[in-house]
């Protein structure tokens, strides 16, 4: 090492240097071990058991009431849930995401975690039909999917599951109708609707059903043309097996059919 | 004295290396992950794809008119925040930087709240003129215009207070208009802000995703940029999505360089 003439200017800006870098690294170190903790925290050690559940986003209302059901009769379980659109959750389990259960919108989703060997066996648990949803009151009197011919309806895009129902449903229907926008999931399709920047959209009758104060739903019946059959399954990788294997059983079990049929899905 | 400063900024301060290193590693990782993952083998079949061709077209020439909208607007503010002597200059400079902070979806229900058929200027164009603007291409320049715009603003802005009035003021005495001065004088000075600004406010244009998708919604043709395909590709298909992303990803990167290369041939 070779001292420079004027010694003591260095060596201080050094040793200033010095916290900043332990901090830095200090900072880098933590971030680290939070990111590793979060990735594998699911081990059943020291608190009791927490199943995992991956639900599809139309399941948001339904699934948190069941979990509270069934933490109810399950004594130290807590039901976490990570709800989001099925191919996403698809995607994350199949890419390894720790997860006990998952309950897809639709068979294509749920055939992609059993085809990557994720999970075997599911069981429909629930069936979704479309509807048209109107403002409330239906101000422009539509009965079935022709009325929607002179109106701006909101529709989701075909990649996803309510989308490729109601293209073929429109298909069924041979009115050819070609909504204003393709919306990328149910809830924004419907946010259309609310927000009053279309004059109907097509969602699933569970989504319609949660948002009745604020619209009506038309049932029509193409819609019969393109049922959403909602499988469920427990994961070839579950933390909990046991737990995730009761916790299917419940969803499939009449108390939990209960809240389902409120919240306006169909028995398969 | 001068020695002692070349050498000490030969050697690089490890408390900057290794953070830089770090920060670095991090910005380009995610990148390589797409290149890893990218199937090479489908890209011709992905490029000739129409409906490929279509959003990228949109995108690129929503990306610019939403950079010209910007420069047109932004410059005029940035001006009136850098030069402007006006009460209450600190909490307008605040308000402008409101999008850069607002969740884009938000800001897209913003601009709905505003200019969508039921909003407060957008149901007055409905009655009267039969306007409709959202789920048109203009939504989509609107709304990125809304989210692009201040980062020109903050860099014109930052251009602004670092240029020299004193240039501007021997202009004034020598008895050039206002106007003059600003157009001659002023915007020569801080041009290489003005392209720096307006470079950030294309790309972040170009990368819209949440503020379109609420605002303009998605029609292909229309409405469907790139970032837009590219999420609804993610719902059937991560290879379709990663090739679409590689694919604005290189044409940005295209677009972004030769215009550098042009700007600094002409300088």
């Amino acid at each position: 090492m070779t001292v420079p003439k004027a010694a003591t200017a260095p060596r201080e800006t050094r040793m200033r240097t010095r916290p900043a870098l332990a901090l830095t690294a200090a900072l880098a170190l933590a971030v680290l071990s939070a990111c590793g903790n979060g990735g594998d925290g699911t081990d059943a050690g020291s608190d009791p058991a927490t199943l995992t559940v991956f639900a599809a986003a139309s399941l948001t209302e339904a699934f948190t009431e069941i979990g509270d059901q069934f933490e109810a009769e399950h004594d130290g379980v807590t039901v976490e849930f990570n709800f989001a659109g099925s191919s996403d959750l698809a995607a994350q389990i199949t890419e390894g995401a720790p997860a006990d259960v998952f309950a897809s919108a639709d068979q294509k989703n749920m055939d992609k975690a059993v085809d990557a060997g994720a999970a075997e066996d599911p069981q429909p648990f629930a069936l979704n039909q479309l509807v048209i949803a109107v403002p409330e009151g239906n101000p422009d009197g539509v009965t079935g999917l022709a009325d929607l011919a002179g109106l701006t309806f909101a529709a989701c895009a075909p990649e996803v599951p309510c989308g490729a129902a109601a293209q073929t449903a429109i298909d069924a229907s041979g009115t050819g109708l070609v909504p204003v926008t393709y919306e990328a999931d149910v809830k924004s399709t419907l946010q259309k609707l609310t927000l009053g920047e279309v004059d109907a959209a097509l969602v699933f009758r569970t989504d319609a059903i949660a948002a009745q104060d604020e619209v009506d739903a038309i049932e029509f019946p193409e819609s019969a043309e393109a049922v959403n059959t909602y499988p469920i399954t427990t994961l070839a990788d579950a933390p909990e097996p046991d737990l995730a294997a009761k916790f299917t059983e419940y969803v499939l079990g009449d108390d939990a059919w209960a809240v389902l049929e409120t919240a306006g899905f169909q028995r398969p | 004295m001068p020695a002692k400063r070349t050498r000490s900024r030969r050697r690089v301060p490890a408390a900057l290396l290794v953070p830089a290193a770090a920060g670095l590693a991090f910005l380009i990782l995610p990148l390589a992950g797409l290149l890893i993952r990218a199937p090479w083998a489908e890209l011709p079949a992905r490029l000739a794809e129409p409906a490929m061709l279509d959003a990228l077209r949109l995108s690129l020439v929503t990306a610019t008119m939403a950079t010209a909208l910007s420069l047109l607007f932004g410059v005029p503010i940035a001006w009136l925040l850098a030069r402007g002597d006006f009460p209450g200059r600190s909490l307008l400079r605040a308000l402008v930087t409101v999008p850069l902070v607002l969740p884009p979806v938000v800001g897209g229900v913003a601009l709905l709240l505003v200019f969508g058929r039921s909003g407060i200027i957008g149901s007055w164009l409905y009655e009267r003129f039969d306007v409709t603007i959202p789920f048109t291409t203009a939504a989509v320049v609107l709304a990125m215009t809304f989210v692009s715009m201040p980062f020109l603003v903050v860099s014109v802005e930052g251009a602004l207070r670092g240029a020299d009035v004193r240039f501007e003021e021997a202009a004034a005495t020598l008895g050039a208009g206002r106007w003059t001065v600003f157009t001659r004088v002023t915007l020569p000075m801080i041009a290489p802000g003005v392209l720096a600004g307006a470079v950030l406010c294309w790309a972040r244009a170009l990368g819209e995703f949440g503020a379109t998708i609420t605002f303009a919604g998605n029609f292909p043709g229309r409405t469907q940029t790139m970032p837009l395909a590219v999420y609804l590709a993610l719902q059937s298909d991560l290879e379709a999505a990663i090739v679409l992303s590689l694919i604005l990803l290189a044409v940005s990167v295209i677009v972004l360089a030769s215009l550098r290369e042009r700007w600094t041939s002409v300088a």
